[in-house]
């Protein structure tokens, strides 16, 4: 039971919080104490080196892992936890089940359903999940495909397609249950380097069309920098710098951040 | 010791009758064997400990002991414990049982051929656990386990001769009788093989087709 972390937020609180959030797999610590807030319609990129619990970030917010202390909250509702008497306990799968769709995520390695079509891929969450009709559901997905550039290729499995292809059907897939807050994990790192201005294209006009709420983890310092509202620099599980891009690429305080601006820039 | 064709010809009858009890008893045997394997699979499957370590036990008993044996322990000790069952029923549920557990390590093999990730999709788009077993797993699932279920059809189907020495009126236990009855041995044995020999192959063939059938209806081969 935890009564430290309130049961509701008030009025006018970010679209994501979180607070005091730790996760531990054994003895390592992958999150401290994460403090973390994402606005509505915000795009904040997240940057660090290996380890420093990027990804980790995403699988918590999207309840892939379980937190070990802290609290998630989304849209002012707890995520991770669920009231109890006075205070907050962890939640149950069902309680669970009721809020997950809020939030989508796109993967690295695509993880389309490969004995699906690309249509299927986006139509089958939309009614299983949402309960829409088929007629809708397909409607909603077709819109989407165009949107990602591949309503020519619904027809075809992922095996089919080229990784570029791949990853944006899965961006229309995540998008067809209309969440408040998209994570993008690397989504373009598995990607041939010809194929990773397409998805890069379709994250912009996501971004500056239809101002979705996202969070990218991303080792693309030039994106990050051109779309970003913020720039969190991570560092063994901790945000060691954020701030706008400007501020951020620009003119660094922190010395890990100056350090691993350095090595990544040297690199490219 | 010559062939005689009239010989064949006349025991031909008898044979394919025979053939016809080695079929039902390969049918009967696998149809038991893939639902109990699927049952054994899902026990060792379960977090409870109390159900799950005996299932794992019995499974790693029934494998590592030959199926003769199991046959003759069911059919012939069972009686002296007050089980008493019909060779056939015997003969069934031992060869049953026998292959589930083949089956049930078959079955766990393509479950965990699934990619975690896949796991992870459904969880991302909130599909319920049942839902993304039945939409997205088993679907995944089943052309990995195909050809272990396949192998084991004519698995099953070569070792029903073992039900003769039980008394089931199988091919085997036919060619016995014929060789007792005639002392003619060459025209019943010849034909038990060549029987065998003519269902196994195109079975195998057509479970090679299927497999390959499978993979492209789910779109899993490039062209
Ligand atoms: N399932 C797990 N079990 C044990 N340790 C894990 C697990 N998942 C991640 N870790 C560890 O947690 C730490 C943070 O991992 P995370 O994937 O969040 O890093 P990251 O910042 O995304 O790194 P990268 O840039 O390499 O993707 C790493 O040290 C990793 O080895
Ligand atoms: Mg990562």
């Amino acid at each position: 039971m935890d009564t430290t972390h309130p049961q509701v937020l008030p009025e006018g609180s970010p679209l994501v919080r979180f607070s005091g959030v730790t996760k531990c797999y054994g003895p390592l610590t992958v999150l401290d104490k994460l403090d973390l807030d994402i606005a509505q319609n915000e795009m904040v990129s997240i940057i660090g080196p290996s380890g420093s619990g990027k990804t980790t970030v995403l699988r918590v917010l999207m309840t892939l892992e379980k937190i070990n202390d802290g609290v998630i909250y989304v849209d002012g509702e707890p995520l991770t936890h669920m009231p109890k008497a006075g205070g907050l306990t962890f939640a149950t799968e069902k309680y669970l089940h009721e809020r997950r769709s809020k939030i989508g995520m796109v993967f690295q390695q695509f993880n389309l359903f490969p004995h699906m079509t690309a249509l299927q891929n986006c139509v089958e969450a939309p009614m299983q999940v949402l309960g829409l009709s088929r007629e809708d559901a397909e409607e909603r997905a077709l819109n989407l495909l165009e949107l990602v550039g591949m309503g020519d290729k619904k027809d075809q499995h992922p095996t089919r397609l080229s990784g570029g292809q791949q990853q944006r059907v899965a961006i229309a897939r995540a998008l067809a249950m209309r969440p408040k807050v998209m994570l993008l994990d690397e989504v373009t790192s598995a990607l041939d380097p010809e194929v990773i201005g397409e998805v890069l294209n379709v994250i912009r006009s996501l971004n500056s069309e239809h101002n979705l709420t996202m969070i990218m983890v991303t080792h693309q310092m030039g994106f990050a920098r051109e779309i970003s509202d913020r720039v969190c620099f991570f560092y063994e599980g901790k945000i060691a710098e954020q701030g706008s891009p400007e501020q951020l690429f620009g003119d660094p305080q922190n010395e890990r951040t100056k350090q691993f601006l350095h090595a990544v820039l040297d690199a490219n | 010791m010559e062939w005689r064709w009239e010989f064949a010809w006349e025991i031909l009858p008898r044979m394919l009758w025979a053939t016809g009890n080695t079929l039902l008893a390969a049918g009967v045997g696998y149809t038991i064997a893939v639902v109990l394997g699927l049952l054994l699979m899902l026990g060792q499957r379960t977090p409870y400990r109390l159900i799950n370590m005996p299932v794992r036990e019995l499974v790693e008993f029934v494998r590592s002991t030959p199926l003769l044996v199991q046959l003759f322990f069911v059919f012939f000790v069972a009686p002296q414990f007050g089980i008493k069952l019909s060779a056939w029923t015997a003969g069934m549920l031992t060869i049953g049982l026998h292959f589930g557990t083949y089956l049930s390590e078959v079955y766990r093999g393509a479950l965990e051929g699934v990619p975690k990730s896949q796991w992870e999709a459904c969880r991302a788009l909130n599909f319920t656990t049942g839902y993304t077993y039945r939409r997205v797993i088993l679907p995944q699932a089943f052309p990995i386990a195909l050809p272990g279920m396949g192998n084991y059809l004519v698995g099953i189907f070569k070792d029903t001769p073992l039900l003769a020495t039980i008394g089931v009126a199988e091919l085997m236990h036919t060619a016995n009788a014929l060789g007792a009855e005639t002392y003619r041995y060459l025209e019943p044995y010849t034909m038990v093989g060549f029987i065998f020999l003519i269902i196994s192959l195109p079975t195998a063939l057509g479970l090679r087709r299927l497999e390959a059938a499978v993979a492209r209806a789910q779109g899993n081969t490039r062209h």
